[in-house]
């Protein structure tokens, strides 16, 4: 038997199950692809005004940090596609990883893969499917946006090279999560690795594009490759080259890793553990600590380093734009202060944004755990039920508030020490804790639904998508306020700089509260199971 | 108050599909009680509405004198769930699992723990994920019996035990039944069943069929006769209660109704009987007669509420 014997069957299989979550994010993506490159083209139609914006958006540190530079000024490509061309980009990479974890490694957590591997299926078939289905997902996704952006009327050549970018980064994190699915035995935690190295090379072109002197770095992260591919600005193909190699290279440690792992193990054998429960594990609430701490430890450690980076990088915002319309648009923005202010708020909102992802994924341990048959023995002791969904909502908002508190921390420490201004810790802390009742709308709306309708869970991960793109591309499509407040985050006062608000911070609350009630009052009431 | 259970015309449906179909049952205290019916006959679902994890559609149900559905803190004070399908945490250690779940029970006793653990063989100190499903079933059993419960739910507890501890398992549930203690015991294993309940209720698509002792069951059923004859009867086919009949020579083979049972003796020891072996039974009998394709002509067991 080959060991890539029943690779076919595989992948039918896994295209099988994906075949809407595949079809409905390639549609996603290349409407908002395509939409926002028109609606750019509509909101620019002479080339000053281009020019104008691109060098605005050259000029701001948030920006830069957020999507990296427009390479050039005058193109019009560049321009509409700097925000949603990135974004793109990394939404295919965060797509695949899930694909081919789900695909490998959750399959053999669960047992079902056992129950495949014992037909005519290879020991290289799994990983194998699973990289296909994957890199064809990414050059279906590439291919599509490149024939919306041609389809807008942006030139072919860096239509293709935008889509083709598109593909090869998602080849790059597919092979990425075939290394991280041998690496670790939960599904969980190889995702959530996968998606750390993805975190990690975001942070990396961040550096890269909004400090000075540092641009170099770009070259040490899959997605300043992408980035270096500059579309419409240059269109250097041959930078399309290093995610591909990078891609071989990976694919083939984890055939490595894979050959040389036994079923359903690591790389480390697991260790014997206590014989008998600390003392303090005796409630729902110690147990879902149990259970989530360890994610929790590695998302505080990635809101430190987040902190210290944005921190150190507002005290040089500004520092090395010296053509006067940037210094005039400095000035207009307040001066140093003010520009280094309106950097951190916009960071501070990504954070706000990122808490909530953390939220989402530790309240929906409520649905995991009860599809998992887990819930089951904890509500037949004396647990009720609300003390028991109760358990993973506290995670979750003491979770996020916490997240937070340390990005604001660190923020702050940094900046203080840079600027010698310890004010700033107290003005960064409070910038940070501003955030935190939009993140808890978030995690209102899972346990609603959680409560209320427990198969449709990933409703919480939809309306967290829909914030994001309204925030970001609402006034690009000139939505009106109506559709923009439907966001929490657009309530959320712009601090540090802008004006404080508690009434906002009260509501918000008082929203996420009544959510959660909702949720507990349908959980009350509904079967478990 | 002397039942442990009662439920009555209890119905739930999911979907389209009707799991429980009026369904009655009775637990009296301090009997083993085995709940007996293929896969899909509705023993689970039972279960999970006596745990208040599922609410009835319709029918009521009693546990330990309250509501399962409202009571729910206070009833499980009182009793212990062992699921059919244990799933663990994976990275806690069994031993964790134990405590823990004894702890949010009202407390566990620590000698009983230890013993317990003995007994069954089971290392306390692997991770859940290194379990095998034994293993795992192990986990749920010691976390179930090492607390002091009145009444024990177990939903086909020994699913993945080998036969030795299949052993310790009766062995512990005897000795859990002589201090008192009610035990609702759902299987579709008979000779677990047979070992074990002082009685059985057979339900099948969500009905109960058949309630009482295996005794009171022998005595509705038909024996299974074989016998050598010097010849064979030509009416025996046509005689009240005789069904199956098989003939290979002189030997003869074949079912018949308890009532039948006379006049059958009498023919054959008429036409001379050279060896003859009768049996009761075996619960795998009772079972193929409500579950099988060879059905009885008039349904046992509508009334046979003891």
């Amino acid at each position: 038997m080959s060991s890539f014997a029943g690779t076919a069957a595989l992948t039918r299989l896994a295209l099988r199950r994906d075949r809407v979550v595949l079809v409905v994010f390639v549609l996603v993506l290349v409407v908002m692809v395509a939409a926002s490159a028109s609606a750019t083209v509509k909101l620019y139609p002479t080339e000053a005004s281009r020019v104008k914006a691109a060098a605005a958006i050259d000029s701001s540190t948030a920006t830069l940090a957020m999507y990296g530079p427009i390479y050039d000024t005058t193109s019009v490509g560049a321009l509409s596609t700097f925000k949603m061309g990135i974004m793109g980009a990394v939404a295919v990479a965060i797509l695949v990883l899930f694909v081919v974890v789900r695909h490998t490694r959750a399959e053999e957590e669960t047992g079902r893969l056992e129950l495949l591997g014992a037909t005519v299926v290879g020991r290289r078939a799994p990983l194998t499917a699973a990289l296909i289905v994957a890199g064809g997902a990414s050059l279906v996704a590439g291919a599509g946006s490149a024939l919306g952006l041609i389809a807008v009327g942006l030139p072919v050549a860096g239509s293709v090279l935008m889509g083709l970018g598109f593909a090869c980064l998602g080849i790059v994190f597919a092979a990425v999560a075939g290394v991280t699915a041998q690496l670790v035995k939960s599904a969980r935690g190889a995702a959530g690795l996968a998606g750390v190295v993805l975190g990690v090379f975001y942070l990396v072109r961040a550096i890269a594009d909004a400090a000075t002197g540092l641009g170099w770095l770009s070259w040490l992260s899959p997605v300043g490759w992408w980035q270096q591919t500059r579309p419409f600005a240059g269109d250097r193909w041959w930078a399309l080259a290093l995610p591909l190699a990078a891609a071989v290279a990976l694919a083939a440690l984890a055939y490595v890793l894979a050959g040389r792992r036994d079923f359903a193990a690591g790389l480390l054998p697991d260790r014997p553990g206590p014989a008998a429960a600390a003392a303090s594990l005796r409630s729902p609430l110690a147990l879902a600590w149990r259970l989530q701490r360890g994610s929790f430890f590695a998302w505080a450690a990635a809101f430190a380093v987040i902190g210290v980076v944005f921190g150190g990088l507002a005290s040089n915002v500004g520092s090395f734009l010296t053509s006067p319309q940037a210094r005039a648009f400095i000035i207009k923005l307040g001066g140093e202060q003010g520009i280094r202010d309106a950097f951190l708020a916009t960071e501070l909102g990504m954070a706000a944004v990122a808490a909530a992802v953390y939220g989402v994924q530790a309240a929906l341990r409520l649905r995991t755990e009860e599809s998992a048959l887990r819930t089951e023995p904890l509500l037949a002791t004396a647990v009720g039920r609300t003390r028991w969904a109760l358990s993973h909502l506290v995670v979750a908002l003491a979770g996020s508030a916490m997240l937070l508190v340390i990005v604001g921390v660190t923020a702050g420490l940094v900046g203080a020490r840079q600027t010698g201004d310890g004010g700033q810790i107290g003005r960064l802390v409070v910038a940070a804790l501003v955030q935190i009742p939009a993140a808890w709308l978030v995690i209102g709306i899972v346990a609603a639904v959680f409560g209320l309708a427990p198969r449709w869970v990933v409703l919480g991960w939809v309306a967290l998508t829909a914030f994001v793109l309204i925030g970001e591309f609402g006034a690009l499509f000139n939505l009106s306020q109506a559709v923009m407040d439907v966001s929490p985050f657009a309530h959320v006062p712009r601090l540090p700089g802008g004006e404080f608000a508690v009434a906002p911070l009260l509501w918000l609350t008082a929203i996420a509260a009544c959510l959660i009630g909702v949720g507990l009052a349908g959980f009350r009431r509904r079967d478990v199971g | 108050m002397d039942e442990a259970v009662s439920i009555e015309r209890l119905s739930k449906t999911f979907g389209g599909t009707r799991a429980l179909d009026g369904l009655d049952l009775e637990v009296s205290v301090g009997e083993i009680h085995g709940l007996l019916g293929p896969n899909g006959a509705g023993k689970t679902t039972t279960l999970r509405i006596l745990l208040g994890l599922l609410r009835a559609d319709s029918g009521v149900a009693r546990l330990l004198g309250g509501d399962p559905w409202r009571d729910v803190e206070r009833l499980h004070r009182r009793l212990a769930y062992v699921p059919g399908e244990v799933t663990l945490w994976p990275n806690l250690t069994g031993g964790e699992v134990i405590d823990l779940l004894g702890r949010l029970r009202g407390g566990l006793d620590e000698t009983r723990r230890a013993d317990l653990l003995e007994r069954f063989e089971l290392d306390p100190t692997k991770k859940a994920r290194a379990y095998s499903k034994g293993n795992r079933q192990k986990v749920a059993l010691v976390a179930a019996l090492s607390s002091d419960v009145e009444l024990l739910l177990l939903d086909e507890p020994t699913a993945g035990l080998d036969p030795l501890m299949d052993a310790v398992f009766r062995e512990c549930l005897v000795e859990f039944r002589k201090q008192g203690r009610t035990a609702l015991l759902s299987s579709h294993i008979l000779s677990e069943v047979e070992a074990l309940a002082d009685r059985v209720s057979i339900i099948r698509d969500g009905r109960t069929v058949e309630v009482g002792s295996l005794a009171e069951m022998r005595h509705l059923a038909r024996l299974s006769i074989a016998a050598d004859l010097a010849s064979v009867p030509e009416d025996l086919a046509t005689l009240p209660g005789v069904h199956d009949l098989r003939v290979d020579g002189t030997h003869v083979d074949f079912m018949v109704d308890p009532g039948g049972l006379d006049r059958v003796l009498v023919a054959l020891t008429t036409a001379g009987v050279t060896s003859l072996t009768s049996q009761p039974p075996t619960l795998e009998e009772l079972f193929l007669r409500h579950y099988g394709e060879e059905r009885p002509a008039a349904p046992a067991g509508e009334a046979a509420t003891p």
